[in-house]
């Protein structure tokens, strides 16, 4: 039996509200919310998190052997990011990480990669959602991390079969290096994406022996939203249709397939069947039959209960935290770009806290820096007692200075402190206990 | 830490501080050569004199050279050396050793810094190659953290303990406005600094040192020789110094309300002295006052006041400039500018005025007492060096 053993999601918690994207650009926005990675998240932190929670909910005695991070926004090219979330999971070094990145549907064929291996793999996938100002793109996406752990053995959700069409067409596209996606005129996708979504249908339920009404839960997420409306009528699909979270996260792109799922798995009952259709560069549909052990299985984090969680964020940060305005910083200087042979002797210690990540703490002490270099003073920094015996002085995030007190409960969040000479400079803050 | 020390072996014979300020029109060079050439003149001595130097800046040069070229001196030895805010305490403290080894017969102790060519505000530190993983906050936030602690531990109210803090800084610049050298020569009130802009946690502008350029230096020789020169020297009858591992932070049972290092620094500088009351037996302190709660904890760690006490003296006015004991009775790094080399030197400086009856009719302070204790720091609560000296006017 081989399918999925535990998975993980991590939203971040701050939302962009639409209806405040027009009161400052005079267009754009809607109703709703959009979540917002934090200025000090990108998406390996993101991919981490979600890793990080799947890891903790999976069956006792299975870890991966490979792990693939897939996203549209890599935080680096050239050099991979697995790599820093497998260094902050602290998996083995003989687990291979790599990239599989560049376009949403990295993230299903990562999937798919993983559930024809024999040995358990993690797939991590994690998407930050741009647009420019104003922008539909700007207002419907979101930014989020999902991590799939898949393999044989004690599966929550077995697949049972699979479709796939692949076809070449450009609907929506980026150059390397562009924040922003293009899109053509949006009636030309409904003549692609339906079709190509009506094949990989048909054959995934040929391939599992079921007929579209045996079908419990539907997912249908992907990089044009006219088609999945439309194609989701034209499914006929009798069961439950899963909320997209776009009314309060938006689409998450690389993330979307992983993310939904997860959802759909928080409140599925065993031995339902769940379809997963993702329109992205063709169609792929995977089909699975949740099993026994979903009943005793506990997410770590439910994803819906991280959908409706959240705190507002005005746009003014929100377009600075994207670096579409630049505010005046306080008058320090500049941090210098961390020292690539430091990092590597400590490696250990900086992206997994040499195994204490997980430690829990409360607040000693703590202050309000309102004169060092940050990208988004005032930096709150606290004294932490952890629940191990350690003390460290941290970096607090997340938080409202207001809202800090001695006594309060952190958990250890990991981050990107500041880049500088093109080098990002993670490592772990603390966050209010969740 | 020097488990004998040299009590007495060793006497300042000449000293010299320049204007602490915003010299945007001078250079290190200008003030390294300023202060070299008024300390000979206060020792009656040649620059070609002085066999060696002890030159201490924390991050305005790199090496000897850079004295040696203000001066122009290229046939001595020049050491740089450097220590954090206790730069130019260390610039003395080894020149001192020095003759009391026989190496040399009359040294210079120097320091010097220009912090204000950086475009920056506060004092910034070389960044050092480094992992990325050490602390992102500023000096002042570190210190920051004191008030509440103290506050808790002692059960005084935040609002009453800010006020002592800023009563701190406003005795500072009381002292400083009759100070002709200091960089801030205006009083401050109780209510004035509680009104300042917030900088960190309940620390505001006014609670943290001025930043300034400025050089300072000693001539010492061997006390046997100090009468060869001058009429009035001033022994050096204890150094101290400790380096912390940095492990403070690190240790859960550190409470932000003593320096440990400080601690242990001060009680080898009274055995050494043999002082066992300092409160009663010194004429003054210069302590490192480089935000009010470091001044504040000092007073406890300097064995001035019980443990707890140190905010009713203060409220007391016991460390004014005619208190009981008169602490930075120069204005302190407060009113007087923290050049970081130079600063060590400085507080020295205070003490050779003070102690000798030179340091003006506005300012000068009961000296009969014939000691003056000096106290320097480096770093962080948790992580910081510390130095103490204790200098008389009177051998034994």
């Amino acid at each position: 039996m081989r399918g999925i053993l535990s998975y993980g999601s991590y939203i971040p918690q701050w939302r962009l509200v639409r209806s405040d994207i027009p009161k400052m650009v005079g267009t754009g926005g809607g109703s709703g919310t959009r979540s917002v990675a934090s200025f000090d998240e990108d998406t390996t932190t993101l991919g981490f998190e979600a890793a990080r929670l799947a890891l903790r909910a999976a069956p006792s005695g299975i870890s991966p052997s490979a792990l693939w991070f897939t996203t549209v926004t890599p935080a680096y090219t050239d050099k991979a990011n697995a790599s820093a979330i497998h260094a902050a999971l602290r998996l083995s070094p003989d687990v291979i990480a790599a990239d599989l990145s560049g376009s949403v549907r990295s993230s299903i064929g990562a999937l798919c990669l993983a559930l024809q291996a024999d040995a358990p793999s993690i797939v991590v996938a994690a998407d930050l959602r741009s647009g420019l100002p104003g922008s539909s793109d700007e207002s419907e996406g979101g930014d989020a991390g999902a991590a799939l752990l898949v393999g044989e053995g004690a599966v929550i959700a077995e697949l049972i079969g699979t479709g796939s069409s692949t076809a070449e067409f450009t609907e929506r596209w980026r150059t390397p290096g562009e924040m922003n996606s293009h899109v053509w005129e949006d009636r030309f996708g409904e003549t692609r994406y339906v079709p190509f979504g009506e094949e990989a249908w048909t054959e995934a339920l040929k391939d599992a022996g079921l007929i579209a009404e045996d079908i419990n839960h539907v997912i249908v997420t992907g990089a044009h939203r006219r088609s999945i409306k439309v194609l989701t009528k034209r499914l006929g699909v009798q069961g439950r249709l899963i909320d997209d979270l776009g009314a309060t996260v938006g689409w998450t792109g690389a993330a979307s397939p992983a993310l939904l799922l997860g959802t759909c798995l928080d409140e599925a009952l065993p031995d339902k069947t769940i379809a997963v259709v993702s329109l992205a560069d063709g169609a792929d549909v995977l089909i699975f039959r949740t099993t026994p052990a979903l009943a005793t299985f506990a997410a770590s984090r439910p994803t819906n209960t991280q959908a409706a969680a959240g705190k507002p964020l005005p746009y003014g940060k929100y377009l600075t935290w994207r670096g579409l305005l630049t505010v005046q910083p306080p008058n320090r200087p500049e941090p210098s770009r961390v020292s690539s042979s430091a990092a590597a002797r400590s490696v250990d210690w900086k992206f997994s806290l040499r195994g204490h990540s997980d430690v829990l703490g409360t607040i000693t002490t703590f202050t309000i820096d309102r004169m060092a270099h940050s990208p988004n003073p005032p930096v709150v920094f606290a004294v932490v007692d952890f629940d191990d015996g350690r003390r460290q002085s941290i970096e607090l995030t997340d938080v409202d200075p207001d809202e800090i007190a001695i006594g309060q409960r952190v958990e250890m969040t990991f981050r990107r402190l500041f880049t500088a000479g093109g080098i990002h400079n993670y490592f772990w803050k603390a966050r209010l206990a969740l | 830490m020097s488990p004998q020390g040299i009590k007495d072996r060793i006497a300042i014979i000449g000293m010299s501080c320049t204007k602490f300020a915003e010299h945007f029109d001078k250079g290190l060079d200008d003030l390294l050569k300023e202060a070299a050439l008024k300390a000979c003149r206060s020792a009656h001595v040649e620059l070609s004199d002085i066999e060696a130097y002890w030159f201490g800046t924390a991050q305005s040069a790199m090496s000897g050279i850079a004295l040696a070229r203000a001066i122009g001196v290229g046939d001595k030895p020049i050491t740089r050396v450097e220590n954090f805010c206790a730069t130019g305490s260390e610039a003395l403290r080894n020149a001192s050793y020095a003759v009391a080894s026989g190496a040399y017969d009359i040294a210079m102790a120097i320091g010097g810094e220009k912090v204000k060519d950086s475009g920056y505000q506060g004092v910034n530190a070389a960044a050092i190659p480094d992992d990325g993983t050490g602390r992102t906050v500023t000096a002042a936030a570190m210190y920051s953290m004191i008030g509440p602690a103290y506050a808790k531990k002692y059960n005084v109210d935040l609002d009453e303990l800010k006020r002592v803090l800023a009563r701190i800084a406003s005795k500072n610049h009381f002292n400083g406005a009759r100070n002709p050298l200091a960089q801030f020569r205006k009083e401050a009130s109780v209510d004035q600094i509680c009104a300042m802009p917030p900088v960190a946690g309940m620390l505001g502008l006014f609670d943290c040192s001025g930043v300034a350029d400025g050089a300072a230096a000693a001539i010492v020789v061997r006390a046997e020789d100090a009468y060869r020169y001058t009429d009035d020297p001033l022994y050096i009858k204890a150094l101290s110094f400790v380096a912390g591992d940095g492990s403070g932070l690190l240790d859960p049972t550190y409470d932000f309300t003593t320096f440990p290092e400080i601690v242990t620094c001060v009680e080898n500088a009274y055995s050494q002295a043999g002082i066992t009351d300092p409160r009663a037996e010194l004429a003054m302190a210069e302590v490192h006052d480089c935000f009010t709660p470091t001044e504040l904890v000092l007073m406890e760690d300097l064995k001035f006041s019980h443990r707890g006490e140190a905010w009713s003296d203060i409220s007391k006015g016991s460390f004014d400039l005619h208190g009981e004991l008169p602490v930075n009775p120069d204005g302190g790094l407060k009113s007087f500018g923290h050049p970081v080399g130079a600063s060590g030197l400085r507080m020295h400086y205070e003490a050779w005025l003070q102690l000798r009856n030179a340091a003006g009719e506005e300012r000068q302070i009961d000296s009969s007492r014939g000691k003056a204790l000096i106290h320097n720091l480096g770093g962080y609560p948790g992580e910081m060096v510390s130095f103490v000296s204790i200098v008389g006017i009177n051998p034994g």
